[in-house]
């Protein structure tokens, strides 16, 4: 081994020290190819941490009072010492923001710049999903936009309009993304340029929609067969929308009836930034366990080269075990898989399965063992999101280490049953239900516009497909009633069992016919 | 690439507006917290934030979710002893959900009753005093005033050397310098000219008397140049400051008590905490607020805090002799002109009978044509004296500066100290 020259020793750090660091993991990082935005390393304190915490991770956030609740449980938490901040703070932007702390001492900060700067970087600049629904280059710009444009509102319309509007939004901001058509990306000048245009035209289109007196609907082209109800076949105009929507917020958006301008714009907005974070919600598990593989990974390669001492790469070592402890469900530590954990033994593995693989894994996974690591590993994290990486790449061996097992619970049935565990014949299944747990067409209820009433009450009716016969919480109703509040007019939700409907929620509410 | 950037020296409290967004949202909950603590909070203890908790339900954000019930699937770690197709009793309740690490805004707070967090003192007494106003807080008009405060106004030609203003009085001087040496400098240019002019010719045609001349004024000439001070005591500025009326910012508050015999340390309590109350609104109200404790049975004295509140007498009990020596300390020591004067008085309405109009007299005669306000407290369960009556009277008379209440235990003080400053729309 060559002999240890640490850049530097000690648990303090100077700008000096981490530029050399930075330069050292840069140079290692590029050696195993990885590809990142330019990093904008910014050190802040505690107190901004807790700032930067409660915009949910918006470098510039408009004002809401989410916002000062999040931002309040965050303090009294870290107050009283039941929590203590994240180390760092990543954002997906170009240049790649990241936050590190004051705090943190000449350890922290190069384990953080290795996994955030570096490992974060580069999960955001390659991932599919990143690169198709976010845009890094345009979002500091649109979230100064949409600040502006909200401060705006609420100078114009007041604090308490704007606040109730985004309220709404924010009720079905889950709802807000087209899952599978591609968006265009968001900028920040073109939507400034291009907000009065589309006022008009929103208008316009909307005013076409719902303008009093319809044109007979296909009158005369084609055979109509006659409804008793309606002889004349005014009603007759087909179904609106003509397929169904599962992007609410887009359709409240286009087709709200009674919504101004402006209160359009700030439906938009709150869609544009839901769809920012889309890719977050889904990567959890693939995104830490990059950064941690590539942390955990750089850091011994400094180890190895000399460039730090033994000292720090022993505190290495123990806050990185316990940032990848996975406490057995019995315990009272456990909280959920942890996704450190999982994804971190799921990319380690992988690259095990290439460099010495069992048998076993030439069975399981015949087209990667003995390619490349780190090319097989850039395309695990290039063309994956949590739900099918579980399904390409969890390994029997990552099952086993784990011990994972799988219940099923059913309420029909009074006992629970162990479906699946770590043996030959659990692997696949529990592969599958691991991997539905990270779906979110299982994780979120499916909701999707059935019908608006373009011609008479002009009531919206949505439709909950039930799976699995799951049925939706009590906040069904503030929800719908924040959809009432965007849509103006009543609004019904059925829940669609099969073909069949089983329950029914209205708001205005009137009686809930609920049928279980 | 690589830049690091040093945020530390950069604002904090990014989130200040947002807090107060939720502070305002929720008022109602954190007005009853409040309530409760000034309440419950001893009153030596006023002065800090206060621990609010919320119910959780009120203040979720919805969305739509998946409810108990349906089958669901759940995968975990750490199986020991567990083999497929084991049937197992379920845990206490629904059981633990599928929450492996979904953390994040959407279902925060989720599984928590209450949502907690910290007030500052200073919110805390926003919320304290918020919708209350000080009666007739107008401060004292500007006529009958001696208050003055010093301000700049403009530069003056005469002043101390301490106030000179350095800039405007060099560039005077500046300008002095080039008006001055402007006409001699052209006259020596000239005389210059003329002198060289006169040397070039032949020396046939040279005029020695006019040389000599022409020498001895560009002599001359130059003397007077250097004779220009580079500063003059013309030049110099002085910051200019006069005195401007300012309406006062001081008040007093006059705190009467009863400590006859009646008054047991249970009422004494009950009114302490009402002046505490007085006190912390007159001081967020005015920059400068001076107390004065009176106390009194048959005969009043002025005296400290400590002894105010603590030290019992007995003995019968004389209101006008408190009132006699308010007025007798603002004739000596607080001018109206000067001073805000407030005067809250508690008593358990105990008094000998034919004092009652004594201090009838007093009030109407002698005090409230100078005071701002004076606030009367009576705590007692029983029924009302004479005193109360009488008092009532003068309440008539001065609707908007005298006002009385009733005061029967420590649950009171709050609502009635409300009652008597609520903000009156009408008035304002």
């Amino acid at each position: 081994m060559a002999e240890r020259k640490p850049i530097a020793t000690g648990s303090d750090w100077n700008f000096e020290v981490l530029a050399e660091f930075e330069a050292e993991i840069a140079r290692l990082a590029d050696e195993y190819r990885l590809d990142t935005y330019p990093n904008q390393i910014e050190i802040i304190t505690s107190e901004q941490m807790m700032d930067a915490y409660a915009s949910v991770g918006m470098p510039v956030g408009y004002h809401h009072w989410s916002f000062g609740k999040q931002f309040l449980a965050v303090e009294q938490a870290y107050r009283r010492g039941q929590m203590g901040l994240a180390y760092e703070l990543v954002i997906n932007s170009n240049p790649c923001i990241a936050y590190l702390m004051e705090e943190n001492t000449l350890m922290m900060q190069v384990l953080v710049m290795a996994h955030a700067c570096y490992g974060h970087n580069s999960f955001f600049k390659g991932n599919y999903l990143f690169q198709t629904w976010t845009d890094a280059d345009s979002i500091v710009d649109y979230l100064l936009f949409a600040r502006r444009y909200i401060a705006e509102c609420e100078e114009r319309h007041g604090v308490t309009a704007v606040e109730q509007l985004l309220d709404a939004c924010h009720a079905l901001q889950n709802h807000g993304v087209d899952r599978y058509k591609r968006p265009s990306p968001i900028s920040a000048e073109e939507e400034a340029r291009r907000q009065k245009e589309r006022e008009h035209y929103l208008q316009a289109q909307v005013n076409m929609l719902w303008r009093t007196i319809p044109e007979p609907a296909a009158a005369g082209s084609t055979l109509v067969e006659i409804d008793e109800e309606d002889p004349l076949g005014l009603h007759a105009g087909g179904r609106y929308p003509p397929e169904p929507q599962e992007n609410l917020l887009y359709f409240i958006e286009k087709n709200a009836p009674l919504l101004a301008p402006w209160q359009r714009e700030v439906v938009r907005i709150v869609r544009k930034l839901a769809q920012y974070f889309y890719p977050q919600r889904q990567t959890q598990v693939m995104n830490e366990g990059w950064a941690t593989f590539w942390h955990y990974t750089l850091m011994n390669r400094l180890y190895d080269d000399g460039a730090v001492d033994e000292g720090l790469i022993l505190e290495f070592l123990q806050s990185h075990t316990s940032v990848v402890q996975q406490p057995p469900f019995d315990s009272p530590a456990y909280n959920g898989i942890n996704p450190y954990a999982l994804g971190f033994a799921m990319f380690s593995d992988i690259r095990r399965i290439c460099e010495s693989p069992t048998e076993e894994d030439r069975q399981w996974f015949p087209d990667i063992v003995d390619s490349d690591w780190r090319e097989t590993l850039q395309f695990a994290m290039h063309n994956f999101k949590d739900e099918s990486f579980v399904q390409q790449f969890l390994s029997p061996k990552v099952i086993r280490d784990l011990k994972l097992f799988q219940i099923l619970d059913d309420d029909q049935d009074d006992m629970l049953e162990v479906a699946a565990i770590h043996d030959e014949r659990g692997y696949q299944r529990i592969r599958q239900a691991l991997a539905d747990h990270y779906a979110l067409s299982v994780r979120e209820p499916n909701i999707q516009v059935q019908a608006a009433d373009i011609r008479g009450d002009r009531s919206l009716t949505l439709r909950h497909i039930q799976d699995e016969r799951r049925p939706l919480a009590d906040s069904v109703y503030p929800v719908l009633r924040h959809l009432h509040q965007l849509w103006g007019f009543p609004v019904r939700l059925e829940s669609v069992r099969g073909d069949e409907v089983i329950g029914e929620y209205r708001w205005p509410a009137g009686a809930s016919d609920e049928a279980e | 690439m690589s830049y690091f950037i040093d945020r530390r020296a950069n604002a904090r409290h990014k989130s200040a507006v947002n807090r107060q967004r939720f502070l305002d949202r929720y008022r109602g909950h954190i007005k009853r917290s409040v309530e409760d603590a000034v309440n419950r909070r001893s009153i030596t203890d006023m002065e800090r934030g206060e621990k609010v908790s919320i119910p959780a339900r009120d203040i979720s954000e919805p969305v739509f979710q998946h409810g108990p019930g349906g089958k669901r699937s759940i995968v975990a770690p750490g199986n020991r002893e567990f083999a497929e197709g084991d049937r197992l009793k379920r845990p206490g309740g629904s059981g633990r959900g599928d929450g492996s690490g979904e953390g994040g805004a959407s279902n925060q707070g989720e599984g928590m009753d209450e949502f907690a967090f910290s007030l500052t003192r200073e919110e805390f007494l926003d919320f304290v005093f918020e919708g209350l106003e000080l009666p007739h807080l107008e401060r004292k008009p500007l006529v009958d005033l001696d208050e003055t405060r010093p301000v700049r106004a403009g530069l003056t030609r005469d002043g101390v050397p301490a106030r000179i203003n350095i800039v405007r009085s060099m560039r005077e001087a500046h300008a002095r310098r080039i008006a001055m040496r402007g006409p001699i400098r052209r006259a020596l240019r000239e005389a210059e000219q003329a002198l060289e002019a006169e040397e070039h010719k032949d020396p046939a045609l040279r005029n020695p008397v006019r040389i000599q001349e022409l020498k001895a004024e560009i002599a001359r000439l130059e003397k007077r140049l250097e004779a220009v001070p580079f500063i003059d005591t013309h030049d110099l500025r002085y910051n200019n400051v006069i005195q401007q009326p300012q309406p006062s910012s001081k008040a007093v508050m006059f705190c009467v008590m009863d400590v006859s015999g009646s008054m047991t340390q249970a009422h004494k309590d009950i009114a302490k905490r009402f002046f505490l109350l007085l006190y912390l609104f007159l001081e967020r109200n005015y920059e400068r607020v001076e107390l004065v404790f009176v106390r009194h049975h048959t005969a009043a004295r002025e005296v400290d805090e400590e002894e105010f509140f603590y030290s019992r007498e007995t003995g019968g009990t004389i209101v006008s002799s408190a009132l006699t020596l308010v007025d007798e300390i603002i004739e000596a020591r607080y001018p109206p002109g000067q001073w805000n004067l407030y005067v809250a008085q508690a008593s358990d309405g105990d008094n000998w009978d034919d004092d009652s109009l004594t201090c009838r007299d007093l009030l109407v005669g002698s005090l409230m044509p100078r005071l701002q306000y004076f606030a009367y407290v009576e705590i007692t369960p029983h029924a009302h004296q004479a005193l109360w009556e009488e008092y009532e009277r003068v309440a008539t008379e001065y609707a908007d500066r005298f006002a009385m209440r009733q005061i029967v235990e420590a649950g009171d003080i709050y609502p009635v100290f409300r009652e008597l400053f609520q903000r009156r729309a009408t008035h304002a």
